[in-house]
Parts: structure tokens; C-alpha cells; sequence
């Protein structure tokens, strides 16, 4: 028997499939079979300009009836920023007045109703790269591909900052250890730092200040992020956060140990080249930050490899506790109960018996475990 | 489809598709009366890798069927075995949806306290979430209002603006401003994102050459068509209309759905303030509801028959539980929590819950904590709907000088005086473990005046009860009163000054079978009776104080028949707003005793 509960993933070597997609339809540079490197541009496409609606017919002070008659441009007309683009006839040629384009772009419309102008900014290009080296196994028409690859993959529970990619550096020796604003050195600069159970704000913005790209912990304090960022997180929803650096917290909020295997693994990979998303959307459709490290040298699948469903937590697995006061805690499921349990605060729940690492056995509610996925 | 001698049904089967969980349940016709008699629930499927909502709405059925002992899902999974036959069956399947983030919509208008509110509560009241409203009155400027138009990908937008014959220079600006966004939809897809114009009539035309080309333009009457009137039907019908046909048609699996259903699929809230609806005109009383979620909070109400809901997107128990936290402020949450807790440590807390957001409180404290938070999302909210279930504002009217001196918002038709029922809905209310906590948290939360009863959804059956009512109202209504509303109790409690130190009630108080109390009450505290299901108590109040008001006007006694619930009788004499001691000590011992007086938690254990 099974059970289904939410689970992070953490593996030495999975293959994963990364599927990238531009914000717009727009044209992908690579073709299905072919091979690419984290960098590589694989698409690109521009951003509609900016719309600004600019009311001529006031500035001008002509019935929004008569603008077109002052219009020197048209629909579709490209301008520059300071050009003149309307212009009374004044009288006796005198007493004009004049708009000029506050910005370049192109006339989108000019209404005899409302009198608005609306001027369409350029367009801004835009280009995705690969993210993780692989190969590409499905090409979406327009709109982007998908990458296959072989590699280290480690989930976490919250992250702030978007896509980074660069080496990893251990910056403490230990999953217990906290990392703080001593440890954190010029030789940083442009690499992914390493912590523990837990980073300090001060330690943080050490690491802004000396160039690193991104930081994985344990656990980082919740308050903390509002001083990172000016405002509260109040959903956990992130990824567009622009603080200079990317956060991936594996465990939670608090102090907290890394899992072990977590740990083991950003240690074995140390110095290797990673990508990390601190990308966080825990709601339907949850997207989970994550660091990646491409294993180069295997051969990949030239189809495209469909995960199997998840099979839910077995007798045997290796589980974490995800809430008080069990919170942090590592064992390994030891019984699954049928019947409901009380629990001290009264509620009745689907339980089951862990033994954590230490020997104790502990009823604990099923939603209150996360697997430790493969 | 209508409530005729035909619609005889013996059984029904009815779903929500909720954002993570489908539930489903059975009634059944037994001696003449509807009741629900089985439940169920699966994860909602509509998220890779299944994509197909009809995989859940199957699970949750199957389960049914299962504990029922009887087939009602066709062996090849091809939907519900109707009508009801021998052994298998049902003779009809229903079901509400607010899977994958319900129906979104943005409105405009051109005044933000008239016709934008007007669209606002055109599309509330059909279940949906405003994600923005624009106005010609907007404090953004209008490049920011397209950006904005633009990131926004909603299901709809309601256009609004200018009562009929009225001003058309600023609707022609909204329409034009929303042509230049060129918004797209939500569900992408190649079909064109649906806008209804719902404003002055005159522009129908200019709009329409505006905006048929980007859009799937559909025109209906002015939701404002004059300043004093709102005619929201129109606007509100065709959103419904619009998402069965464009937004439940795309999302994964309803095209299916849709074809197995008796009668359209309702957005989950709509579902909800129908049945809101029609209790208060049946038992002609004024109601306040709320459905308390892990994301949203939806509150509704019927005050002298007028309808108003409100969803405040981001205050909930679980995905939003920190912005609960952030928008209280700590002060607030830790004046509930009746022991010494770390602000730090609360915080954090509070964060583990909004990223994993599934858990479930184990310990004592944990459970307090939840608690806590959710009287403030509730409060919020609460806040919120106010604020919004107002008159009509740009109507003329004679104002006399204390109103020139009224404060803004105080003109809310939500007079809690004038409240008859609450009812709680949601996992915080309808699961708690003792009922009397449910009845605290409703009581902390809207602070009740005069005298209110209290009641909670038993197990979150209201959205299929509001669906129901459109097709059949007697089994909706038996089914609401006997297996769905669990009376909790009633709430009384006095408002105005007062004098802390002296007596404040004088109270006589005949429960059944028990000779007559009389008792002198005193301020801060919460007194409380067992008063059982269907019992009735005498009550006879008298105010020791002038500025002592029970709904009788100040100092005036009242005297009336007190129902009883699953809690029972309340006394309240915290004052409103709820005072709370300043010292943190004195106040968690204040706590301590309130909890106490209700039983609330277990013994030894608070």
C-alpha cells in the first residue's frame, strides 16, 4: 500500500527533461536531435514596446473631432523620441501648437472620440538560452524546445531570483553549519555558495556585494526576506525577485540541517558547473527551485523520456517530517495504519509510524512527511 | 431544467472540483426527504500528468459507490451511470468547479465608486475573482493601466462605464486603452479571450469597432443604465454563459465534464451565494457567509435582501497564510494565541505553513496558531466585504450635517446589529476538532452585535447545494437544513461604552427543564450555557449601564427565545471592538479563561 504526499526530489543521476518556452511566439534557433550547451541561444523573440495613450488633442487644445487634421503622422508611422508629430495650423501661421513623441515607436491608433494618440514603444528583443546542457528532444513551433539530459538533481522547498548558472563552491563544511558574513570571499564572486542549516542576512548580502550568484541553505529566516526584498512574501509564489543573487532553501524556514543527502551531493559536485532556478510556485501546478548538474559525459535517450507516475510513500522509504514537532526530522516509514488517529490536538487524521534516524518510532499525520525522492 | 413533479429524483450525485480536491456527494430521497447520506473525495486531476478533470470527479465517485456497495461509475470509466436503475446509478449528476484558479476576470469603468463597482459586483456575484479594475479615475496612469491589462491573462474582461445616455468620450478611452493591450487569455489556445460591454448604450457601436477584432465581443445591457439602479443580471449571466462555452471548454478534461452533467457546471462561489440566496429569502433573515480556503476567503452576504460577495484573493489558511500574517501585522495574530510564543519562531512558522502548505496541525499549539491566523484572515476579509456591500454611491441624496461629518465606508449595508445567522464554511471552521472553537473563531472574528446565531457548513457541502438549488430547491433546502447547516449556537452581545469596572448586564436566563438564573454579568468576559440542538432558552437581558445598547436602543432591556447547537449559549461582554488586556501576561491568561469557559481544548493540555 501507498500513500501520496508531496516529495522533493534528490538524486545523483536522473534523467530530466527541461522544457523551454519563450514568453511570446517568437523563433527557436535549434533543431530536434541536436545536441546544446547551457549557454546556447536556443530561441529568441521580441517583447512588444511599451503602450503609451498621450492625449494630442488636449495638449494641442483641438476638439478630439479635429486631431487627425493635425496629425503629421499617421497609423502605423514610425516616429523618434523628440520628433514632431502634430501641429496646429495656429493662426496666420502663428500661435501654433505642437506634440512631439515622447518616446520612439510606432503610431498604434488616433482617436477622433477620446482624442488619444497611443504610441507603441519598439519592441525589445528578447533571447532564452538552454539553461542545462542536453540534448533536444521535442522542438515547439515558435514557442521554444525541450532538453533532455543525465544529471544531479536537487529540489528545494523556496527559492527567490530566477536562472543562474555557474560553479559550486562549499562555503561551510557540514549540513549543520551556519553560513555567515566571515566566511564569504572574493573567490566567490560568480560561483553558487554553498551553507548549511541556515545563512545570515548579513551573509547574504556579503555575497551581493563580492558578485556570487546564488546561495543554497537548509533553512533561512522568514523575516529575513523582507528585508532582502522591501515587501513580505506572502504567497509563495517568486522567480522575478531582482535582489543580484538567487536563494534555493531546501528545508524550510528556521534553522535546519540540510538533508544530509542534499548536502552529500552539492559536496561531491563542489567546483562542477550547475544551473539553479530559485523559482518557487507552491500552488496547482507547483514549481520547485532547483539545482542541476549535468552529467556531460553520458549517452543520452534520442526520444523523449516520460517520468513514471509517482508511486507514493511505500513501508521502507526514507521520509522527512515536515511540520512540529517533527519538523526537519529523517527516518524511514515504518508502518502505514489503515484507521484514523487522534492526534494531541484533537484532529482525526491518516497517520503513520516513523523511525527516525535515532532509533524513536513516532506517530506522525501522513500529511505531515515529505518523500525523500530518488 | 425546473423544479417539477418529473424532477423526482431519487438520488443525486453532486461534485466540486476544487483547486486540490474533488468532493463529491450522494443524496438520496429516504421517507420523502432529501439527505446526504455518502461522501467522497480525490485529488483534483487537472494537472499533468493526468490533465483530465473527469479522473478525479470518477475517484471521488468510485468512492461513493464503494461505500455505498452500489456501481455508479460506467465500467470503462466513461462518466455516472444515470438515470438510477436496480442495483446501479444515479437519476442525476451535478457539479461545481473552481479547479485551476476558478474564473478570473477583470473589469473596467469609468468612476471606480460607480460603474466600476457596479461591474465589480456584477462578476462577483457570478463567482468570480476581479484580478484588476480599471478605471478612467485610476490612480495609475493609463500606460501603466495597459501594461497591466497586458501581464494580466484573465478569463474575461467586463467592460462597464457611463450610465445610458451618458458620458461616452471616457468609454471610448477605456475600450481603446484594452485594444492597445491586446490582452490574451489565460488558458491561451487559439481562441479569441471573451470581453462583455455592459456599459452605456449609446457607444455600443464605436466599441464595437474597436474591439470585435481582437476579441470575442458580446454586448448586453447596462449593468448602470441610471445612477440610482444597477441591473447586474444581464452581465452576470452572460459571464456564466461565457465560461462554460469559452473557459471551461478549454481547461483540461470539462469539454467531457460538461456532457455528463444535468445542468451547467457553476463556478464553486457562485454555487455558494446561491444557496446563501435562498436561505435568506425563504427564512427571510439577513446572512452572513464565509468559505474560508487554503488560498481565498469568500465572504457573502443578504442584508435586506441584497446580495453582495466578496473574495479576497490572497487571505487563506495555507498558499496565502503569510500574507494573512503580513496584512494583520504579528500584533495581531499573537493577540489570539493563548500562550508565550517567539515572534520569531511564529513567523517562522507561519512561513513552513505557506510552502507546505498541505500539513496539518499535530500539536495543541499548532492547532492555536492556526487558529489564531484564521480569525484574522476572516477578519480581513470581513473588512474588505464591507467596505464593498455599500449603497449605490453617485445617487442624490438629502444628507443631514452628522453625515457630512460620517466617515468614509460607514455607509455599508452590513449592519451586524441586524444580523440573524452566521454561517462558517471551510477545512479551518467545518474540521475543527471541538465545535466550540468554530463558534469562538466566528464570534472573535465578526464580533456579533445584539443577538446572532451561529452555524457551520458540517463538511463543506454548500457549493453542491447551490447547484442543486437551481434544479431542485426542496432537496437543496432539506438537504441544507438537516444534513449541511450544524447550528452551532447563538451570540449575545452588547455594544456601545462602556464602564469596565462596573456591573455591566443583568441577566435572567431559563434553560429547559432548570430553574431561572439570575445573574449580575460584568465586562471582559465569555459566558457560556450548554444549550442543545433544537432547545430554546429564555432570555431576559437588562443593561446596567446607559450607553449599554442590546438592539432595543441604549439601556433598553430585551427579552427573547435564545437557540440552542452543537456549542450553546454565549454571553459576550468583551465589548466591540474586543478588548484585550495590553500586559502580554495578564492577556494570555485572559485567553486562557475564555477558552476555558467554552471548553475548547482538551484538558491539562491548554
Amino acid at each position: 500500500m501507498a500513500i501520496f504526499t508531496p516529495g522533493l526530489k534528490v538524486s545523483d543521476r536522473t534523467l530530466l527533461v527541461k522544457t523551454r518556452r519563450l514568453p511570446l511566439k517568437g523563433e527557436v534557433l535549434v533543431q530536434k536531435g541536436q545536441r546544446v550547451k547551457a549557454f546556447d541561444i536556443i530561441a529568441k523573440t521580441e517583447l512588444p514596446g511599451k503602450i503609451y495613450p498621450i492625449n494630442i488633442a488636449n495638449q494641442l487644445g483641438v476638439p478630439a473631432s479635429r486631431l487627425k487634421e493635425a496629425m503629421l503622422k499617421d497609423i502605423g508611422d514610425r516616429i523618434v523620441e523628440g520628433e514632431l508629430i502634430a501641429q496646429t495650423k495656429g493662426f496666420m501661421g502663428l500661435f501654433r501648437s505642437e506634440s512631439h513623441a515622447l518616446v520612439s515607436g510606432t503610431i498604434q491608433s488616433i482617436s477622433p472620440i477620446s482624442g488619444e494618440v497611443i504610441i507603441q514603444a519598439n519592441p525589445i528583443p528578447v533571447v532564452m538560452d538552454a539553461y542545462v546542457d542536453g540534448l533536444v528532444v521535442d522542438v515547439l513551433e515558435n514557442e521554444g524546445c525541450s532538453i533532455q539530459t543525465s544529471a544531479c538533481l536537487v529540489q528545494g522547498i523556496f527559492g527567490l531570483g530566477g536562472e543562474v548558472q555557474a560553479p559550486l563552491q562549499m562555503g561551510v563544511q557540514s549540513a549543520g553549519q551556519t553560513l555567515d558574513a566571515s566566511q564569504i570571499l572574493d573567490n566567490m564572486k560568480g560561483h553558487i555558495v554553498v551553507a548549511g542549516a541556515f545563512v545570515t542576512k548579513e551573509a547574504v548580502q556579503k555575497a551581493i556585494d563580492v558578485g556570487a550568484k546564488a546561495i543554497i541553505t537548509g533553512g533561512f529566516d522568514y523575516n529575513d526576506i523582507k528585508d532582502l526584498l522591501g515587501y513580505e512574501v506572502g504567497v509563495a509564489i517568486t522567480g522575478s525577485e531582482e535582489i543580484g543573487i538567487s536563494i534555493m532553501v531546501t528545508e524550510g524556514f528556521g534553522e535546519i540541517a540540510m538533508a544530509p543527502k542534499s548536502f552529500s551531493l552539492l559536496k561531491k559536485y563542489d567546483g562542477y558547473q550547475a544551473s539553479l532556478n530559485g523559482s518557487t510556485q507552491i500552488r496547482a501546478g507547483v514549481i520547485r527551485p532547483e539545482v542541476i548538474i549535468t552529467h556531460t559525459e553520458d549517452d543520452l535517450p534520442k526520444e523523449r523520456w516520460n517520468p513514471p507516475e509517482p508511486k507514493g510513500i511505500q513501508l521502507g522509504d526514507r521520509v522527512r517530517g515536515i511540520r512540529s514537532p517533527y519538523f526537519g526530522k529523517l527516518g524511514f516509514v515504518h508502518a502505514l495504519p489503515i484507521s484514523l488517529e487522534t492526534m494531541p490536538s484533537e484532529t482525526k487524521v491518516r497517520v503513520l509510524e516513523i523511525q527516525f534516524d535515532d532509533g524513536t518510532i513516532a506517530t506522525v499525520p501522513r500529511a505531515n512527511v515529505e518523500s525523500i525522492e530518488e | 431544467m425546473s423544479t417539477t413533479p418529473e424532477n423526482d429524483f431519487r438520488s443525486i450525485l453532486a461534485t466540486d472540483c476544487g483547486s486540490t480536491t474533488t468532493k463529491a456527494i450522494l443524496i438520496q430521497k429516504i421517507d420523502g426527504v432529501y439527505r446526504q447520506t455518502y461522501r467522497g473525495e480525490a485529488p483534483t486531476t487537472v494537472e499533468a500528468p493526468f490533465e483530465d478533470v473527469t479522473r478525479g470527479v470518477l475517484n471521488a465517485a468510485q468512492e461513493i459507490g464503494e461505500l455505498m456497495g452500489r456501481k455508479i461509475v460506467r465500467d470503462d470509466g466513461s462518466g455516472i451511470i444515470t438515470p438510477e436503475k436496480e442495483s446501479e446509478g444515479v437519476d442525476i449528476y451535478i457539479s461545481t468547479s473552481s479547479a485551476g484558479g476558478g474564473l478570473q476576470v477583470v473589469v473596467a469603468g469609468v468612476v471606480r465608486s460607480m460603474t466600476t463597482e457596479s461591474a465589480m459586483r456584477a462578476a462577483l456575484g457570478s463567482g468570480a475573482i476581479v484580478m484588476d479594475a480599471f478605471s478612467t479615475n485610476d490612480k495609475r496612469p493609463p500606460h501603466e493601466q495597459i501594461e497591466k491589462i497586458r501581464q494580466l491573462r484573465p478569463d474575461m474582461i467586463l467592460l462597464a462605464g457611463g450610465v445610458d445616455g451618458g458620458t461616452e468620450k471616457h468609454v471610448i478611452a477605456l475600450a481603446e486603452r484594452i485594444c492597445a493591450a491586446q490582452p490574451r487569455t489565460r488558458l491561451g489556445g487559439d481562441f479569441n479571450l471573451p470581453i462583455i460591454f455592459a456599459g452605456n448604450k449609446q457607444v455600443r457601436e464605436p466599441v464595437s469597432k474597436l474591439l470585435e477584432d481582437i476579441c470575442a465581443l458580446e454586448i448586453v445591457d447596462n449593468v448602470r443604465p441610471v445612477m440610482e439602479k444597477e441591473n447586474l443580471a444581464p452581465a452576470r449571466d452572460k459571464i456564466h454563459d461565457l465560461f462554460m462555452e469559452h473557459v471551461m471548454a478549454q481547461a483540461p478534461g470539462y469539454g467531457k465534464l460538461m456532457k455528463w452533467v444535468s445542468t451547467p457546471i457553476m463556478p464553486t462561489p457562485g454555487a455558494v451565494g446561491q444557496i446563501m440566496k435562498t436561505i435568506a429569502e425563504q427564512r427571510k433573515i439577513n446572512i452572513l457567509g464565509v468559505d474560508i480556503g487554503g488560498a481565498t476567503t469568500d465572504v457573502f452576504s443578504v442584508f435586506d435582501s441584497i446580495f453582495n460577495r466578496t473574495v479576497s484573493a490572497n487571505l487563506g489558511m495555507s498558499y496565502s497564510v503569510s500574507n494573512v500574517l503580513a496584512e494583520a501585522g504579528l500584533a495581531h495574530v499573537l493577540r489570539w494565541i493563548p500562550f508565550r510564543i517567539d515572534a520569531k519562531a511564529l513567523r517562522n512558522r507561519i512561513g513552513n505553513k505557506m510552502i507546505r502548505p498541505t500539513t496539518i496541525p499535530q500539536t495543541l499549539e499548532e492547532l492555536q496558531v492556526e487558529q489564531a491566523i484564521a480569525r484574522e484572515a476572516l477578519r480581513l476579509a470581513f473588512i474588505q466585504h464591507k467596505t464593498f456591500a455599500v449603497g449605490l454611491k453617485g445617487v442624490q441624496k438629502q444628507r443631514g450635517i452628522a453625515d457630512a461629518f460620517a466617515q468614509e465606508g460607514s455607509d455599508t449595508i452590513v449592519q451586524m446589529m441586524n444580523l440573524d445567522l452566521i454561517v462558517g464554511s471551510g477545512g479551518v471552521l467545518s474540521h475543527a476538532p471541538r465545535r466550540a472553537q468554530t463558534m469562538r473563531m466566528l464570534i472573535d472574528a465578526y464580533q456579533p452585535e445584539g443577538y446572532t446565531e451561529i452555524a457551520v457548513d458540517s463538511i463543506f457541502m454548500m457549493p453542491h447545494l447551490g447547484v442543486l438549488s437551481t434544479i431542485h430547491l426542496q432537496a437543496a433546502t432539506d438537504v441544507f437544513e438537516k444534513d449541511c447547516l450544524v447550528y452551532l449556537g447563538s451570540c449575545i452581545a452588547p455594544i456601545g461604552d462602556f464602564d469596565e469596572k462596573s456591573p455591566l448586564l443583568k441577566l435572567h436566563l431559563t434553560l429547559p427543564q432548570e430553574p431561572e438564573i439570575e445573574e449580575i454579568l460584568s465586562f471582559g468576559e465569555l459566558y457560556f450555557w450548554s444549550l442543545a440542538e433544537g432547545q430554546e432558552a429564555n432570555v431576559r437581558i437588562t443593561p446596567l449601564q446607559n450607553k449599554l445598547d442590546l438592539g432595543n436602543g441604549p439601556a433598553q432591556p430585551i427579552s427573547l427565545k435564545a437557540k440552542g447547537g452543537k456549542v450553546g449559549l454565549v454571553i459576550d461582554t468583551r465589548g466591540r471592538p474586543i478588548r484585550f488586556p495590553h500586559n502580554p501576561e495578564i492577556r494570555t491568561q485572559t485567553l486562557y479563561k475564555w477558552c476555558s469557559s467554552m471548553d475548547e481544548y482538551p484538558e491539562g493540555e491548554r
